[in-house]
């Protein structure tokens, strides 16, 4: 296509006749909205490949098939997040959610999170008071005593002030109309233009079921704001940077942090003839799982396979945390140790959750403990360690460190220096000069 | 990149990324979290964008969007999870949204165990939305096959057009093992079938019900359209039964009769072997300790263990089966995938189940003494 040709396309409408007349009930709001919003297009003179109209369930969402634009029909109450998954993934694309007070309802949570993210989507919410495609229920901005199919009695639920409810998530612009409004296209027009977040909440009758069961008229409409202190027209104009802009600031300011990983090689030998099975018992806060890391990352310096199983609760800085880590010359299949080789137990809370296994463990297994543990009897062979003390000389979180330092020490089973090389290769600069000294520590306690 | 000791959520987000995914949506929940954290970090790195959602539905409802719109998505999830996007997942379903889910399962029902494994969600992920319609879905043993299963996940999404399920287990999640992902083999990568320029574009044109209609993206050549109601192949609602039986009969076709194709399986025969362990995920690796010590003691048993969850590698199986007598299935729950042995297994095989659901791994001292090896 030649320049000139793009030039000369005007669009005179956005819409249709293909599938026949809008499918609303005489009288019903809808109409007003949907021709505003061709006009508004219109006026705009968008690509129509370039546009997206998306709905979810209720009477609006009949409307987006109308258009000659993209259209996207989702889910009742979730078009917010189609249509923010389509500007997210497209920032280019003039994103317009037509929507129900309904869909405000089962989908309130999005519509909070649209405003606070400023997604430059824009949201035109036909607010008719109820349900009308189920049958006229009531819906989250159905006024206080109105009478529904689910209010026979009189509404006693209040309303929800939808613009108020986005203002106060932040939205950057909102604003409150009637479908009798004589310029709801240039309103819609400016709406579509915002490059953040646009919410246009257009009061309106519903001709079918509420207008008739509660007398709302033409003239009952702008009386009913007024009854709720409420305003019409521009609520909120506070442009701040669209959410696909802002991401890529963000990223582009602090990309130069991101880590490069560090392949794992062999620099050492060990003396591992078959898979052998660790279990290391503590307290959540003692750097059990990332201690147990180092020492599988120290095996594999030294030639070896390895897994780490842990065990821990839902919380972070209490109770027990365990880690079962197995070293193998061979591949490792079964990642749960089934009879361990070596167990450690360095706090309270470890010995609390390993006790049934403790008393379990067979006479091929070696028991390290610290020396203040009051331990259960056991089959198994008895170390006991002053680990905690030791560690308190040079940082009490470093006593996971000091004991498997101890462990690697009295077996052999690869040297103390891959544990320590594996400390300074993946640990920051500071805590590797404390842990290196606790490896060195630990070593020393060995009773060989 | 060489060796490196990682965990199995890693490993997908890795898998995810080398398979050139460029948008992630998710939501925080025990053990599938750290997913988010690297897609976090790693998408943006490739000019893509990840989001925390605010809730799973929209975590579902942004990246089926995104994929219409041309991306290459991924979201990740637990039990609780997979619970909410199951209605999304429908709609993925319906409008032929290619997309990988995750499930790192955990302990259920409800929110059960959040830091503890299970696997069972196997049932729930076949049948997991109204309507009924076949799903893929692999389940990975090891922290490699986290990696390679993510990534082939991605080419059976854009293959059959269709959300592919990843069903792995706190136990690979954030288990972690030695590894070297490079030194892993990976089929080459499946490029979305676009409609062309000049073409006019049906958002399910299908000649044959086994087609896989050709996309075009929102905002791309074409005008667009995606809808969650009964639909023809313009993606205009219908009411015409005829239309509807076909759209339905299509989704199912394109599937099932792919299902040779979409098949992983690992096979360890023995000649003369009458007992088969069926096994998948991280209870496979149990199952293959038991197979070999079974045949240390001079034991005859094969073992035949499932990449492919669904669709049932139905061809796979049956041809395990030959000769065999009695067949094992350990699962991390109470026999769901047991059912589709024994709809398979001949008159007179006994299909004995091992199964249990208390948050430890099924041993293979368990599968020797249940399945009555010893």
């Amino acid at each position: 296509m030649s320049t000139t040709e793009v030039a000369a396309t005007r669009y005179t409408t956005y819409m249709t006749d293909k599938i026949g007349p809008l499918p609303f009930c005489p009288g019903c709001g809808h109409h007003m909205i949907i021709k505003s919003l061709d006009k508004a297009l219109v006026k705009l003179q968008l690509d129509p490949k370039k546009v997206v109209i998306v709905t979810d369930i209720g009477c609006i969402g009949l409307s987006d098939r109308y258009f000659t634009t993209n259209a996207f029909h989702g889910l009742h109450g979730r078009s917010i997040t189609y249509a923010c998954g389509l500007k997210l993934a497209r920032p280019e694309l003039t994103v317009i959610t037509l929507k129900g007070d309904g869909g405000c309802g089962i989908g309130g949570t999005h519509l909070l999170n649209v405003a606070r993210r400023n997604i430059g989507i824009t949201l035109i919410v036909g607010n008719n008071f109820n349900y009308g495609m189920t049958g006229g229920q009531h819906s989250v901005t159905t006024p206080t005593d109105g009478v529904t199919s689910t209010t026979p009695w009189g509404n006693v639920e209040g309303p929800m002030d939808l613009c108020g409810t986005a203002v106060a998530a932040g939205a950057s612009w909102v604003y409150r109309a009637t479908m009798f409004d004589k310029d709801l296209a240039d309103v819609m027009a400016r709406a579509i233009e915002q490059p953040g977040f646009a919410m246009l909440d257009v009061w309106e009758l519903c001709t079918a079921y509420y207008s008739p069961r509660n007398r709302l008229k033409k003239a009952d409409l702008l009386e009913l704001i007024k009854s709720y202190g409420l305003e019409v027209g521009l609520l909120a104009d506070k442009p701040r940077p669209e959410y696909s802009v802002h991401y890529r600031e963000a990223y582009e300011a602090g990309k130069s942090v991101i880590k490069r990983k560090i392949p794992i090689e062999k620099e050492y030998g060990n003396s591992v003839e078959k898979q052998t099975g660790i279990v290391i018992a503590g307290s959540a806060g003692q750097k059990i799982k990332s201690t147990a890391t180092l020492f599988a990352e120290a095996s594999m310096l030294s030639g070896l396979e390895a897994t780490q199983k842990d065990d821990y609760p839902i919380t972070v800085m209490t109770g027990h945390s365990l880690a079962e880590v197995i070293v193998s010359p061979d591949r490792i299949e079964y990642t749960a140790i089934e009879s361990p080789d070596y167990f450690l137990v360095i706090s309270e809370d470890g010995l609390k959750r390993a006790r049934p296994r403790i008393e379990g463990l067979p006479e091929t297994c070696t028991l390290y403990a610290d020396e203040s543990l009051e331990l259960p009897e056991t089959k198994a062979k008895v170390v006991r360690l002053p680990w905690a003390e030791t560690a308190k000389k040079i940082d009490r979180l470093s006593v996971a460190v000091v004991a498997l330092a101890t462990v690697l020490q009295d077996t052999g089973l690869f040297p103390v220096e891959a544990f320590a090389s594996a400390i300074s290769k993946f640990q920051k600069a500071k805590i590797a000069e404390i842990n290196v000294k606790a490896a060195e520590a630990g070593a020393k306690l060995a009773v060989g | 990149m060489g060796r490196e000791f990682l965990e199995g959520n890693e490993a997908i987000a890795r898998g995810c990324m080398k398979a050139k995914c460029d948008f992630f949506a998710g939501y925080p929940i025990t053990p599938a979290s750290s997913i988010l954290h690297y897609m976090l970090e790693l998408v943006p790195q490739a000019g893509g964008t990840a989001i925390q959602a605010e809730d799973e539905i929209a975590s579902m409802g942004f990246c089926i969007a995104a994929a219409m719109a041309g991306r290459k998505v991924m979201t990740a999830t637990s039990g609780p999870g997979i619970s909410l996007y199951s209605e999304n997942v429908g709609l993925a379903q319906m409008g032929e949204t290619p997309m990988v889910i995750v499930n790192i399962q955990r302990q259920g029902p409800a929110t059960g165990s959040a830091t503890k494994g299970a696997e069972g969600d196997i049932q729930f992920t076949r049948w997991i939305t109204s309507g009924g319609l076949p799903v893929i879905a692999l389940s990975p043993a090891t922290v490699a096959e986290a990696y390679e299963l993510t990534y082939r996940a991605f080419n059976l999404a854009e293959q059959y057009r269709t959300p592919v399920f990843v069903l792995a287990n706190k136990e690979i999640g954030v288990t972690k093992e030695s590894v070297d992902l490079d030194a892993i083999e990976l089929p080459p990568l499946v490029e979305r079938k676009k409609v062309g320029r000049d073409q006019e574009y049906l958002p399910h044109r299908f000649e044959r019900l086994t087609e896989v209609p050709a996309m075009s993206d929102f905002g791309g050549e074409h005008i667009a359209r995606y809808t969650t109601s009964t639909h023809d192949k313009t993606a205009y609602l219908t009411t015409k039964p005829e239309v509807i039986q076909e759209m339905i009969d299509h989704y199912a076709a394109k599937i099932d009769a792919a299902a040779d194709e979409i098949a992983l399986v690992k096979e360890d025969f023995q000649d003369g072997a009458d007992v088969l362990i069926i096994s998948y995920g991280i209870i496979s690796r149990s199952a293959i300790v038991a197979v070999k010590r079974a045949r240390a003691r001079g034991a005859k048993i094969s073992s035949l263990v499932l990449q492919t969850l669904w669709p049932v590698p139905e061809k796979a199986i049956k041809s395990a089966m030959n000769g065999i007598r009695k067949i094992i299935v350990p699962e991390m729950n109470m026999g769901q995938y047991r059912l589709e042995i024994e709809r398979l297994a001949p008159d007179g095989v006994a299909v004995v189940g091992v199964g249990k659901m208390n948050t430890s791994l099924v041993s293979p001292a368990e599968i020797e003494r249940i399945g009555g090896l010893l």
